[in-house]
């Protein structure tokens, strides 16, 4: 009684759905939504879902692929079986494999029903005729049949398990968090060869040059701090009392998350809150403090930190973000907080929360020493603790962010 | 040739207050709406980030942010009897160039006008006669009321969050407001500022001889505040640079803080940047609009078809658009005929500044952080015995102490040497100006029209501006001086005082106050006004007119609420009736 | 089509004397103009700082000039028992790289003819930049000097170059090139620009104009102090580019 309770929530929207169903054309938009895959298959300032977004990964620049229904450069030609078998398998209409820059090991858990909704979403799109660019692979990368190696290493296909122990919407998140909204596949940190460490799962990871923050109890002020409301809010809005979506989690908020359900946020919400807590959490919450932080305290002040962030890191509720038990500012790896101070960020903006506030870039004004000293300072005051950033945890950022523009 | 664009259903000139105002509630109402703004894009971040913006040098001194003369200026003359010559480098007045307009550099000193304000040739003329106007006085009364106004002057300070305290609640008199103003239906968005020390010392002054000391009502948002927008603003941190630089942290109200964030999401709202409207265009009729015509930074020129133009630049640019479109009679000063350039009309700032024995800190303060008494404004006192009409706030300002401009001496200290240097270091902490913030009437000779000799870059011939200073407010501006003396004499702990006051010809050197005003006014018939009481042209039904170019004549208020409201009511016309059936609305 | 030449010049000074970011958002603005493209605003990075705070920023005054407006700077603010004065603070390189820069050159300033002399109400109408001005008004007090004391300005006692200042400022002195009330003005202007300006500029060298007044800079939250009346505010003057005023030496 109580499974199929769950697997009705799960598959909340699951009705008797045919080709050209109104309500199964809105539910696969929602889901393309939740999957936020007008993110990389739309180039920028490119039609959408026209591809050709180059998406840099370490191993090469991948473009995305057409996913309009045009059928000679999109996906007109393909069949609901093809469309699945892409997703679930990660095969393409040919029989080659895709590179898990698309996020098959997620979309393999999607129910073959959600599938089809999505398909028959995208082939209302407008169709847009766009060859997309071939890959710039560092060989042997370039061969694709390695993929199936790489597949028999790290990828089981197989759709999402309903978990019977836990709640409806426990599982209702887990399965969006898991499946359509792949959100390990960025806040994960990865082996050599692009996979998500076993075991490591949300504990963070690096992209972009920016640090996709750790979702699991190991970081002070976490996701696992914040009340259910206070992350749906922030996915639906893109802010909540204690901070707003900057860098690369903005853009998800913008054509994602901020399209979700109150009741999916939520859920979601409950997963994250039910994340493992990580290996290291007792490392992590005695992180080293010890060092002169006056002049910090000074460029802190001199640089106008206080103008938002206020002279004692409260920030404003719902407007600038409180750097005083901040996730981002304690994070283990100061990467982000370094990017924000040298690049500056536009945070999300949503319906419900319009304002495209932003930070400005200190880079051009500040010094490897003066961002290592200032951030080690904000990363210990207030009853923060950070630990100490260096001048060449700086450097390497700073390195990082000028390759990349 | 000027290259077709595709029509839309409005095109706005000019992208600050106005524009983003009826841009809002244009595409609300389902329009397809372009703005054209002359200048660049400006946001928050990056433009006026706390890493530069607060540069005395490069903003205020430089005026970074300001119309350039050598693109667009004007002609000046005190009288029709000198020739005009150009304004050849910006002083007395600042018009605003790129997005957001004047709304960024504005101060966010936000006043509603007087109810007598609205009626001023009518309501003087009952209680003084009608002798008691000098002949040239050209005044006249809004073709609406304040309780006409009321509900959109609400709107605005809701939109901006104003921080203030009322005065006057459905007629009942609040302790602490000003108890001058006009009713108004609630209070203020937010509670007032902080108050700074100077405005503690003329506060308890102004008390002390009888006055109605009251805050400022203030665009700098006192706390955080979401408006009716959904659009949220940070609270205001007294930094000390408003005027003439643009908010580094979202907290005074500008397009940019309180509409744009909305506006731009929206599919069928899009701006051009760098496009400067050089004319209206006309059907054969004359009767039409059919569009504007602009030009890029590489110089090509654009036709834009709309259905509807709206002219949202600054005063002076949209009278100098229109008489250059040739719409509209132009106004002729030698037999009072003609529309388009009457009754421009300025504003007088005198000074008192105060000098204290204990420090206050200047470089605290907020564009709108300041005490004011209206006791001597508008026609809250009798008028009889003096001979003059209209009238001045006196207001203890903090806005900054930017030391460049804002350092008072007292007048009888060398203006250099070691005298000079001695005045600097006594008297930078310890000193705080008072503003005699006057209205100026209307007057037959001073107007606006089209310089004979003079062309801007884009080859129109420059506005000309033919304007003087005139005894009726002369005689105001010394008689509200004198008062502000007297509060001077009252604060406590004052070392002395200065009085700057203002004499003599009008001259376009200085700085005075950018409330420039009339040129397009509002009006009853065609004959006395360019726009009726809904902003719409008269000779042009699909043609509207917004901004201070409307006011008949100035009063002793900063102009930019009035601006707000004004907006709103003809937003509310445009939106509700001309659109269901487009024509003349009077 | 002279006004399109104008436009272009003004557009081109536009694009290559303002900030990278300006110019930026100008071409994409020009370029293309479409809402979509405007609204999204990726950059993050503030204008720079103008070119006149580099240190190697191009000057405009010889060697017989730059003594000159030392002089003058050290009679306008002059070094005293309150502290140093104009010519200590650096005031020499700012008005010496303003000059250089676009207010020497009148970049913005409408300077079509006809010319003509005008009221005092109208405003300035010379047919000079500032920077031909003064090198105008310097020559001419110079050779006023010379014939008057038989020494250039520079080498005047200070009683005497006192003298010299006010004949200008009220007009005693006449030029034969410029008048000498608007030359005063605007160096009594930019000596107090550069005394007070930021000191990335050059002048306010050590903070030392703010300093003597007790500004703090651009600092940009005073919520907590604002209603401490009477405090006085202890945090060290600050530049917005070269960070804050070292410490006193005991």
């Amino acid at each position: 009684m109580k499974r199929s309770a769950i697997f009705l929530a799960v598959l909340s929207f699951v009705t008797c759905a045919h080709a050209g169903d109104f309500a199964q054309i809105e539910r696969g938009k929602y889901l393309v939504q939740a999957g936020d895959c007008e993110s990389c298959h739309t180039d920028k300032n490119g039609p959408r879902f026209a591809g050709a977004r180059a998406i840099p990964t370490p191993f090469g620049t991948i473009y995305s692929r057409n996913i309009t229904p045009d059928p000679a450069t999109g996906i007109g030609g393909w069949s609901d079986e093809d469309f699945y078998r892409a997703l679930h398998e990660g095969i393409s209409r040919d029989g080659s494999h895709l590179y898990p820059a698309f996020p098959y090991p997620w979309y393999t858990k999607l129910t073959r029903d959600d599938v089809n909704a999505i398909k028959a979403y995208l082939d209302t799109v407008d169709a847009v005729r766009e060859q997309t660019p071939p890959n710039k692979l560092h060989w042997p990368l370039t061969w694709r049949s390695l993929l199936s190696v790489w597949n028999s290493m790290f990828f089981k296909a197989g759709e999402w398990q309903p978990n019977p122990d836990k709640s409806a919407d426990w599982n209702r998140g887990g399965y969006l968090v898991e499946s359509a909204g792949h959100c390990s596949a960025c806040h994960s940190p990865k082996n050599l060869l692009g996979s998500v460490k076993k075991g490591d799962a949300f504990e963070g990871g690096d992209g972009e040059n920016w640090l996709a923050p750790d979702l699991t109890g190991r970081t002070l002020g976490g996701v696992s701090e914040w009340s259910i409301d206070e992350i749906a809010q922030f996915l639906r809005t893109g802010a909540n009392n204690r901070t707003r979506a900057t860098g690369p989690m903005a853009e998800v908020v913008e054509l994602s998350t901020s399209h979700l359900t109150d009741e999916d946020a939520k859920a979601i919400a409950t997963y994250l809150k039910d994340l493992p807590n990580g290996a290291s959490t007792a490392e992590k919450k005695t992180a080293d403090n010890s060092r002169d932080t006056t002049r910090g305290h000074d460029l802190y002040l001199d640089n106008n930190c206080a103008a938002c962030h206020m002279e004692n890191g409260t920030g404003e509720a719902g407007i600038f973000p409180a750097l005083k038990g901040s996730a981002i500012v304690q994070q283990p790896d100061p990467a982000t907080a370094i990017h924000l101070v040298l690049s500056g960020s536009r945070a999300a903006a949503t319906t419900a929360n319009p304002n495209r506030f932003a930070m400005p870039a200190f880079g051009g004004k500040l010094s490897d020493d003066d961002i290592a000293a200032l951030l080690t300072y904000v990363r210990s005051a207030w009853g923060n603790r950070g630990g100490v950033v260096s001048e060449s945890n700086v450097y390497s950022v700073r390195k990082q962010v000028a390759t990349s523009q | 040739m000027a290259t077709r664009l595709k029509p839309v259903d409005a095109v706005l000139v000019g992208f600050g207050w106005t524009a983003a105002i009826i841009g809002q509630e244009l595409t609300d109402a389902g329009l397809q709406v372009v703005a054209l703004e002359r200048g660049n894009f400006r946001d928050t971040v990056p433009d006026f980030s706390p890493t530069q913006i607060q540069d005395e040098l490069r903003y205020a001194v430089r005026k970074a942010t300001f119309e350039e003369p050598d693109r667009e200026t004007l002609t000046f003359r005190n009288s029709t009897s000198d020739t005009a010559l150009p304004m050849r480098q910006l002083g007395s007045f600042l018009p605003g160039v790129g997005v957001g307009g004047a709304g960024v550099h504005w101060n966010g000193q936000n006043w509603r006008f007087m109810p007598t304000d609205f009626k001023m040739r009518s309501h003087s003329e009952q209680r003084y006669g009608k002798k008691f106007l000098p002949d040239d006085m050209t005044i006249q009364d809004w073709p609406l009321s304040y309780d006409d106004l009321e509900p959109y002057y609400d709107k605005w300070e809701y939109l901006c969050g104003i921080s203030g305290k009322a005065g006057n609640l459905n007629g009942q008199i609040q302790e602490g407001g000003n108890p001058f103003e006009g009713p108004r239906k609630r209070e203020f968005p937010l509670p007032p500022l902080k108050r700074s020390a100077s405005a503690m010392k003329f506060d308890e002054a102004a008390k002390s001889i009888g006055l109605h000391p009251f805050p400022c009502p203030a665009g700098n948002a006192s706390q955080p505040y979401t408006n009716t927008l959904g659009v949220k603003l940070g609270q205001c941190t007294y930094c000390g640079y408003c005027e003439w630089f643009g908010c580094a942290n979202y907290s005074k109200a500008s397009p940019q803080t309180t509409i744009l964030p909305v506006l731009l999401r929206k599919d069928n709202f899009s701006y051009k940047t760098n496009a400067t409207v050089t004319r209206v265009n006309m059907d054969s009729t004359g009767k039409k609009a059919t569009g504007v015509t602009y030009v890029d930074a590489q110089g090509r020129e654009f036709e834009q078809p709309a259905e509807m133009v709206i002219l949202c630049a600054y005063s002076l640019h949209n009278v100098h658009l229109l008489l250059v479109s040739k719409i509209g009679k132009p106004y002729d000063a030698e037999s009072n005929t003609g529309a388009v350039g009457k009754n421009y009309a300025y504003q007088m700032s005198a000074y008192v500044d105060v000098f204290f024995d204990e420090i206050i800190n200047p470089f605290m303060g907020a564009g709108a952080l300041g005490q004011v008494v209206d006791d001597f404004n508008g026609d809250n006192f009798d008028h009889g015995p003096h001979g003059f009409i209209g009238g001045a706030y006196i207001s203890m300002w903090q806005t900054g102490g930017r030391p460049i401009l804002q350092h008072y001496t007292p007048t009888d200290t060398p203006k250099w040497g070691g005298g000079f240097k001695k005045a600097l270091k006594e008297n930078y902490l310890r000193s705080a100006s008072m503003q005699i913030h006057g209205g100026i009437m209307s007057y037959k000779q001073n107007h606006l029209d089209l310089d004979p000799t003079y062309r801007d870059i884009y080859g129109n011939p420059l506005m000309r501006l033919t304007f003087d200073f005139q005894k009726n407010d002369l005689d105001m501006e010394k008689y509200v001086t004198d008062r502000a003396v007297d509060i001077a004499k009252a604060v406590k702990g004052n070392r002395g005082y200065n009085v700057r006051a203002r004499t003599g010809h009008y001259g376009i050197v200085e700085y005075q106050t950018t409330h420039n005003t009339g040129g397009a006014i509002i009006g009853d018939n065609p004959s006395n006004s360019v726009i009726n009481k809904y902003c719409q042209s008269w000779d042009v039904p699909n043609l509207f007119v917004l901004g201070a170019s409307a006011f008949p004549q100035n009063p002793g208020y900063n102009p930019t609420g009035t601006v707000g409201a004004l907006t709103y009511f003809a937003a509310d016309a445009i939106t509700s009736r001309y659109l269901k059936n487009p024509g003349a609305l009077v | 089509m002279a006004w399109m030449m104008r436009l272009l010049r003004a557009n081109f000074r536009t694009a290559t004397l303002m900030p990278t970011l300006s110019r930026r958002t100008f071409l994409i603005a020009s370029a293309s103009a479409s809402a979509a493209a405007c609204s999204k605003i990726p950059n993050t990075l503030p204008p720079e700082y103008p070119e006149q705070t580099r240190s190697d920023a191009p000057l405009f005054l010889d060697a017989s000039e730059r003594r000159f407006i030392n002089a003058a700077c050290a009679r306008i603010i002059p070094k005293d028992d309150l502290g140093p004065g104009a010519l200590e603070a650096g005031v020499p390189d700012f008005i010496d790289r303003q000059l250089a820069g676009p207010f020497g050159q009148a970049s913005t300033w409408y300077m079509q003819g006809p010319w003509a002399k005008g009221s005092e109400q109208q405003g300035y109408q010379l047919k000079f930049t500032p920077a031909q001005m003064y090198r105008h008004a310097m020559n001419n007090v110079d050779d006023y000097c010379n014939k008057q004391f038989k020494k250039a300005f520079a080498d005047l006692p200070p009683a005497d170059q006192d003298n010299v200042l006010t004949g200008l400022e009220k007009g005693d002195i006449d030029l034969p090139d410029v008048p000498a009330k608007t030359f005063f003005t605007m160096l009594l202007q930019n000596v107090t620009e550069g005394f007070f300006a930021d000191p990335m500029y050059g002048g306010n060298r050590d903070f030392i104009g703010w300093k003597l007044i007790g500004f703090p800079g651009p600092r940009y939250n005073y919520v907590e102090e604002i209603e401490q009346y009477g405090k006085p505010y202890t945090l060290p003057p600050v530049s917005l580019k070269l960070g804050r005023a070292k410490p006193e030496k005991a």
